[in-house]
């Protein structure tokens, strides 16, 4: 199985540049998942992995070799599309088996693979109907299994479960990743959906506006992120931001808003001294706010609750904080009121700053 | 209630009843005209009243009539040969120019310039094109030291053949290139990577899907080159002897020059048969297309 190395990739369209040098590896066997807001070229990028967009500039490497000008069908990937690009003639064993017909397999072969694979994705039932007799996620699956049949190093996937219902999308997510532990391969899979991206990657890769952000494990970007733009767009809900002051009040650096009066952690503390900033963005995530009748002023914001989401045995809370609006969450059975102000302890690991100037975290 | 509901009914065909009405007056009247005629003993000189009532004899004599039969066979080789090679030839080009290059739409608007001339212009043109000496092709042959051919008088039916196809490959490429056009995109990019070259994206994944509309597309020139006149008369007036004269010719001479009206209009009505045939053929077929796509769709929604 090859390493694929992007090198400063760029696409223009045009005068229109849309993706700004992308440099990027990929190890064996890796599952890695570009995530990002939808335009951010996420897509061009997996297409000129493909071969199906050329290269502006830069070079995508295979193991060493540069493949940018080699026909998609001399690149030994298999890909899976949004849309699902299924033949509608033919049927589902005949758009399984196409590759391999093409490259003239014995039929016994064809069959034993079509069949194993049918087996897998739960397919064996219908492999004599066309696409058009299918239903949204039987589709999906002859796409995978399409894809699966071939015998490529390389999968590619291009937001193949965004077309599918929220049930059938949580259902498939698992199956994939059940999937991905069973077929070693290298995976390189586009979505704009971060839980996608949180279950399945290996490595997750955050691009915006034609840039990648920040790359690495779902924990180290979780719990590490860069700026601002990757702390609000991996995590649900979507990490708060409030705008402090930084005030240095009896030897700890304190932040101080509208409403909450914080004590940062020395770590942080020391890397916001050194900067010498006077202001700063606050950033903490609704998983490290705690519903806390009794915690210290320092260590907790008072929060009057606006609106409340049920969403079962979790509520989500809307509340305001001066002028800010920060959600939180908490347990479904806590008696709260709208209207009413409640206190919300915070965990100091949970407290990221931000440059306001250049969003970087500090 | 009751009356509302009613009116509410009828109102639809109230408003489809003028075009109704002209449809019957300017379509029907002329066509129940001929089919009356065609049993008749009709001279040019005599009103329809005055003739004699013949039954089927017009057809009976058009079945053992020679020349007719020579006329029926002249369309027929005429229709499908033009058709035959018209697909082949605007499928291919639709398949070449289906790209985007540079100048390919000034290229695509060039192409289907044939089909704009009017019949009679492109019938004139290609008879000065086929002069023994003055015309294009000889003086072209002869400038490569090949001998002049006498196109007209002694290839008469591959003449024409070639003119028709000139002015109406460009009719089928056009339909060809609508219909590589709304491909879906990402099914040829799938075989693309599936391993497909060129040929191969064309035969098993192109030219099965473009189907349907190569199909109708394939019927309607059929209706059209069954009903050719205006090239032909120009170019050789049937001539010579039989040898080009297609059916349309053939009654035109028949109700003209033979003054055998009645005959004529069994002609027409022999081709009209033939044309329905045709056209019913390519209703059925569209029937039968969207049957199939509503069967899918249903089948598809039933299991959710
Ligand atoms: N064929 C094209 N011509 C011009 N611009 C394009 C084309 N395809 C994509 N773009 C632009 O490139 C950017 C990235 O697109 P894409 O990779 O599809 O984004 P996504 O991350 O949603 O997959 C978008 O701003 C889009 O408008
Ligand atoms: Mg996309």
């Amino acid at each position: 199985m090859p390493t694929i190395r992007l090198e400063r990739l760029v696409k223009r369209y045009g005068a229109v540049e849309v993706l700004h040098g992308i440099d990027l590896d990929m190890a064996e066997h890796e599952f890695t998942v570009l995530v990002g807001p939808s335009g951010c070229g996420k897509s061009t990028t997996l297409r000129m992995i493909a071969g199906l967009e050329d290269v502006s500039d830069g070079e995508v490497y295979m193991d060493g070799k540069p493949i940018s000008n080699l026909d998609p069908k001399d690149r030994d990937i298999a890909m899976v599309f949004q849309d699902y690009a299924l033949y509608p003639h033919m049927n589902v064993a005949k758009n399984m088996s196409f590759s391999l017909r093409l490259q003239k397999r014995p039929q016994a072969e064809i069959n034993k693979k079509v069949m194993e694979v049918a087996k897998m994705i739960g397919l064996d039932q219908f492999l004599d109907r066309k696409p058009g007799e299918l239903s949204g996620g039987q589709r999906q699956r002859v796409a995978m299994g399409r894809a699966l049949c071939r015998d490529a190093s390389t999968f590619l996937f291009d937001e193949p479960l965004s077309n599918l219902d929220a049930k059938l999308r949580g259902q498939m997510r698992a199956e994939l990743a059940l999937m991905r532990q069973n077929v070693k391969k290298n995976m390189i899979y586009v979505t704009h959906d971060q839980i996608e991206a949180m279950t399945l990657a290996d490595r997750i890769v955050v691009m915006n506006g034609g840039h990648i952000q920040q790359q690495g494990t779902p924990a180290e970007l979780f719990k590490n992120p860069v700026n601002k733009f990757v702390a609000g767009f991996l995590g649900s809900p979507p990490m708060n931001f409030l705008d402090a002051e930084l005030v240095d009040e009896g030897g700890t650096l304190m932040a101080k808003g509208d409403g909450f009066n914080i004590a940062l952690p020395a770590e942080l503390a020391n890397r916001a001294q050194k900067l010498a900033l006077g202001t700063a963005t606050l950033g903490i995530r609704p998983s490290d706010l705690e519903y806390s009748a009794d915690a210290p002023d320092a260590a907790s914001f008072d929060l009057n609750v606006v609106i409340s989401e049920y969403v079962g045995a979790q509520s989500v809370l809307i509340c305001s904080c001066g002028d800010a609006k920060i959600t939180v969450e908490i347990k479904s059975e806590t008696p709260i009121a709208l209207g009413e102000t409640l206190r919300f302890a915070v965990r100091p690991e949970g407290l990221h700053l931000f440059d306001p100037k250049t969003e970087m975290a500090i | 209630m009751a009356q509302r509901t009613s009116l509410n009914r009828i109102t639809p065909y109230m408003f489809v009843a003028p075009a109704a009405l002209v449809m019957i007056l300017a379509l029907f009247y002329p066509i129940s005209y001929m089919i009356w005629g065609s049993f008749r003993d009709w001279d040019p000189s005599q009103s329809l009243s005055e003739t004699e009532f013949v039954g089927l004899a017009n057809y009976a004599k058009l079945l053992v009539d020679p020349a007719f039969h020579a006329s029926f066979w002249v369309t027929m080789i005429f229709a499908f040969t033009v058709v035959t090679v018209e697909m082949i030839l605007g499928v291919g080009l639709a398949l070449l120019l289906d790209r985007n290059i540079r100048g390919m739409s000034v290229l695509r608007t060039l192409f289907i310039l044939p089909m704009m001339i009017a019949p009679v212009v492109v019938g004139l043109v290609w008879r000065y094109m086929y002069h023994q000496t003055y015309g294009t092709f000889n003086r072209f042959l002869e400038s490569i030291g090949l001998e002049g051919v006498n196109w007209l008088g002694q290839n008469p039916l591959l003449s024409v053949i070639m003119a028709d196809i000139w002015q109406w490959t460009p009719f089928i490429f056009i339909l060809s290139l609508a219909a590589l056009q709304s491909l879906p995109k990402s099914a040829l990019e799938a075989a693309r990577i599936d391993g497909a070259t060129g040929w191969q994206q064309i035969i098993y994944i192109k030219l099965p899907l473009m189907m349907p509309v190569l199909i109708v597309t394939m019927l309607l020139r059929l209706i059209d080159a069954f009903k050719v006149l205006e090239v032909i008369l120009v170019l050789t007036g049937g001539g010579p002897g039989l040898s080009t004269e297609i059916l349309a010719l053939r009654i035109a001479r028949t109700a003209r020059e033979f003054r055998e009206l009645g005959e004529a209009a069994a002609m027409s009505n022999y081709l009209l048969m033939l044309l329905m045939v045709l056209t019913l053929g390519m209703f059925a077929f569209t029937r039968w297309q969207e049957a199939r796509a509503r069967r899918l769709k249903f089948a598809a929604q039933e299991e959710g």
